[in-house]
């Protein structure tokens, strides 16, 4: 097995030459020593733990996509004629960076193709992280001890976004000008140093004529490499935490259930990269992205209607649209000591997406305290176990949907046929009220759910078999569950309300009085897991029921 | 559904409350019993699953051939039609998608169906235990006392000092990026030069416009005569000089005091740089006198002197001076009295400037 560490034990020689080059790797980087440790580690399975994998696949199929362009993309500026093969643009005043991106289109073979696949794999890259984090709130998997990868993948998410604007820029068209356009009136708008930004950024006014191979170098350099070390520190906590486990029989906050690493793990976790590489590919051959021969080079002056930013900055576009400029009189641009102040860009660029990234940043430990819980959580939560959270992640999910909704207000009005302010008045009202809502109706659903899980632990499940009693009453039979399944639905931890407690001077202090006022609004609505005795309870009356004494406590 | 928000379970037992105990919890049973697949109790159906997945590898291969083949069988040429791009473009999707699917596929179906399917469970082991804390702890501690650097606060003083001024030079580096913005945003191309008006001109040709071919209802994109004549910082100049002229009744306009000779004739012009963020406000709503900004649906009245009446705008579109030269073309009779565009910091500095 393996190699002999001491002079007299005999040393091991390979037969073959392919194991005689495996030891000798092996002997100069321990490979056996690695193997062992990882080789059978076991990994919990779930459908939804894909969305991480998605994300790490598809940054994979971006950085090979978007090496090959780099081949044929030139980041500059300078003005040139377009003498390529795309004919309604032939001879037309363009930026090389313009001309090189349709030469790529149309004129490398596989180019458009390559353009397209890294398109779409920023899009789902994107998205699949966005998911991957809904996926880690609703399941309550940012808990002790995973905290500090939580705000990583935070990190990520920003560094995702940053990655895709200032690659969405790069082929300097119509579109994506007005984008930049939009950017600069936003740093313009920061108070004091806003305009010194905007002219450091574009090297002097807008555009100027550096800002495209600036943000290529942050683009294919700074950014990727930024993610690259984030998803190594990621996934380096990944095995130091080993993997979460949705709960059911046999699984605890002490074991890991799953497959085995080699083969089975492995094998389907490595057929996913081809899948997502394929599905990929699929859309690049078949659904046209980012047409920007349709668009024109970058002009100041024209623009098209229906201009729509990709969909990860669509949030903060969406807050820009949904400000009011002015509101009864009042100008939310005002001048104070000889200087102007322009909250109705400033407030929507900044508020919301800080409102959220604070609020995801610092949850896990918002949470932490209100619990004053410390102990390891590795078996998840499902998301109706946590009535509270999940509804505060809805209303945030709801809160974000309304201003991303509000990005494509002009579509929604023109292909509704409803009026452009009316879409704007009612996304307005929503982005206030619409979060409340959702919390009030998820939390709802959520004890629903709960009570509905009591209900089949305690009854059984329907089984749509009608049957007719001896004195003529109809009842539906109810077939009791395995203990396996029962387990899946009753094994959670109902958290109670925590009071305030005194500190160790025996004070109740005003803020542990606030934490308990949180607490009782996190857990006083709560459907407390089934029990062995109201199963007894549920049996005896069971039989009532059989024996002939009508009561209808089965068919609700 | 039932209140339980307040303590007061309808059924006993169904809801829990505040305080209450610790009620018995059902036992985990442990891992359900495994339970075979097709695939292992029937040779014929494990064979027929390693059939499977080989033929999906087979996919595979006619993929790579497919994409192959589009590569190299489609030319592109020199003026190649958008339909034969858009076929290679989907062969080559096509093509790709197999060879990467028939291998996914492939192996997920062969793990699934034929690697085993037990699930197994292992420890998991302490993060941090509290023997390597201390050891932590100690190794730390004699580290710090060999550096002996409590002993000597000078040393730690001045480290301190030093690092903290160190990067410094490293930001100051990036003092180039830019030139500092002085009042470069308070001018555009529309100041006269040497006493001479500039023609307003049609964009993009810069054919200059006559006050006669400016017919009621009509409006026209607008750059400063002598724009695409510059060498350098062209499209500098058009972000904030370009402009939108119509004309309406004159009877609709209601210029406000020393406005009242900005316009020809029911003729005006207006920026067309949106004072939100920038965009073009490019749609003119001819029926109704508004300007439509596309990118933040800003709408600005025309025959109030575009002041907003919806959309996040605060600011009206800045006015530009025009008149009619002795030929009969449209001239600005200045540059516009205000900064262009969205608004900045020091903007109001500026204005106060080009009005003294």
């Amino acid at each position: 097995m393996s190699a002999a560490s001491t002079a007299e034990a005999p040393a091991y020689v390979a037969n073959t030459s392919v194991g005689r080059f495996t030891d000798f790797v092996d002997e100069r980087v321990g490979g056996s020593g690695i193997l062992r440790e990882f080789g059978r580690k076991v990994f919990p399975d779930h459908w939804s733990f894909m969305f991480g994998e998605v994300a790490l696949y598809s940054f994979v199929i971006l950085l090979m996509s978007g090496t090959f362009l780099t081949f044929f993309f030139d980041p500059s500026m300078a003005e040139t004629h377009y003498a390529g093969s795309y004919t309604p643009l032939k001879n037309v005043e363009m930026s090389v960076a313009y001309s090189s991106s349709l030469d790529i289109s149309f004129d490398v073979r596989g180019g458009l193709f390559m353009r397209q696949v890294h398109h779409w794999a920023a899009l789902l890259f994107v998205a699949s992280v966005a998911v991957h984090m809904l996926r880690v709130f609703f399941t309550g998997a940012f808990r002790k001890p995973r905290e500090m990868n939580w705000v990583v993948g935070g990190v990520l998410l920003i560094l995702a976004m940053a990655a895709g604007f200032t690659g969405y820029s790069l082929p300097d068209d119509l579109l994506s000008g007005n984008g930049l356009r939009i950017i600069d009136g936003v740093i313009k708008s920061i108070p004091v140093i806003g305009t010194y930004i905007s002219f450091f950024l574009f090297g002097g006014e807008f555009p100027g004529t550096v800002i495209i191979s600036r943000l290529y170098t942050l683009h294919i350099l700074l950014v990727p490499a930024l993610i690259l070390l984030m998803i190594v520190v990621h996934l380096f906590m990944v095995v130091v935490h080993k993997h979460t486990q949705y709960p059911g029989p046999g699984r605890n906050d002490r074991n890991v259930v799953g497959y085995p690493l080699g083969p089975v793990y492995a094998a389907k976790a490595g057929g996913f990269f081809f899948i997502v590489f394929g599905v990929i590919a699929l859309m690049a051959g078949f659904f046209t992205i980012n047409p920007i021969w349709n668009y024109g080079p970058y002009d100041p002056s024209p623009v098209s209607a229906g201009t729509q930013p990709d969909w990860y900055i669509g949030f903060v576009d969406g807050a820009l649209r949904l400000m009011p400029g002015v509101v009864s009189g009042f100008h939310f641009e005002y001048i104070i000591f000889g200087h102007v102040l322009t909250l109705n860009v400033l407030l929507p660029a900044l508020v919301p997406a800080g409102i959220i990234f604070t609020v995801l940043f610092t949850y896990p430990w918002i949470e932490r305290w209100i619990t004053k819980d410390n102990r390891e959580h590795h078996v998840l939560d499902r998301p109706r176990n946590a009535p509270t959270r999940t509804a505060i992640g809805v209303a945030g999910f709801t809160w974000y949907s309304v201003m991303w909704a509000a990005a494509g207000s002009d579509l929604i009005a023109t292909h509704f046929h409803v009026a452009l302010n009316d879409v704007t008045y009612w996304l307005r009202a929503l982005f206030f009220v619409g979060p409340f809502i959702a919390f009030a109706v998820t939390k709802r659903v959520a004890l629903a759910l709960q009570r509905k899980d009591r209900e089949i632990a305690l009854h059984g499940r329907e089984t749509g078999r009608i049957v007719r009693l001896p004195h003529g009453e109809f009842i539906e039979v109810h077939a009791p569950l395995d203990e396996y399944k029962r387990y899946k639905l009753v094994g959670f931890e109902s958290l109670a309300p925590l009071p305030a407690q005194p500190n160790e001077h025996g004070v109740v202090t005003r803020k542990e009085n606030r934490r308990a006022k949180l607490s009782r609004w996190f857990f006083e609505d709560r459907v407390a897991p089934a029990t062995p005795a109201e199963l007894e309870a549920g049996h005896g009356h069971h039989e009532a029921v059989e024996a002939g004494e009508g009561q209808k406590t089965l068919s609700h | 559904m039932g209140n339980h928000s307040d303590g007061s379970p309808n059924h006993s037992g169904t809801v829990a409350t505040a305080g209450q105990h610790e009620v018995e919890k059902f036992q985990d049973p442990g891992l359900p019993p495994h339970r075979l697949r097709l695939a292992d109790t029937d040779p014929k159906a494990a064979k027929r699953a390693e059939r499977q997945v080989a033929a999906l590898f087979a996919t595979s291969v006619v993929g790579t051939v497919i994409f192959l083949v589009a590569y190299f069988a489609i030319d592109l040429g020199d003026d190649s039609s958008i339909a034969t791009i858009r076929l290679q473009n989907a062969l080559l999707g096509l093509g790709t998608a197999f060879a990467m699917l028939g291998i996914g596929t492939g192996i997920v179906h062969w793990a699934k169906a034929l690697m085993p399917d037990h699930e197994v469970s292992e420890e998991r082991h302490a993060i941090r235990t509290e023997d390597d804390r201390q050891a932590a702890v100690r190794i730390v501690d004699d580290i710090v006392e060999e550096t002996g650097i409590k002993r000597r606060p000078l040393i730690r003083n001045t480290l301190l000092g030093a690092v903290a001024l160190a990067p410094l030079p490293a930001l100051a580096v990036f003092g180039d990026l830019g030139p500092r913005p002085d009042n470069k945003l308070a001018h555009t191309m529309w100041a006269p030069t040497e006493g001479k008006l500039k023609r307003l001109t049609r964009d993009p040709d810069g054919t200059p416009i006559k006050a006669s071919d400016v017919t009621i209802g009509s409006a026209f994109h607008v750059i400063p005569e002598g724009l695409n004549e510059l060498h350098e910082g062209k499209l500098n100049e058009k972000a904030k000089a370009v402009v939108l002229l119509m004309r309406l009744d004159p009877a609709s306009l209601n210029p406000s005091a020393g406005r009242e000779n900005w316009g020809y004739n029911g003729i005006v012009a207006y920026s067309k740089i949106c004072t939100h963020v920038g965009c073009p406000v490019a749609l003119y709503e001819q029926q109704t006198h508004h300007l439509l900004c596309p990118c933040h649906q800003s709408t600005f009245d025309l025959t109030q002197e575009c002041k907003v009446i919806f959309g996040p705008a605060s600011r009206p579109l800045p006015q530009l001076p025009i008149a009619v030269d002795d030929e009969g073309y449209l001239v600005a009779t200045s540059d516009f009295k205000e900064p262009v565009g969205p608004s900045y910091w020091e903007r109001d500095e500026h204005e106060r400037s080009i009005n003294s």
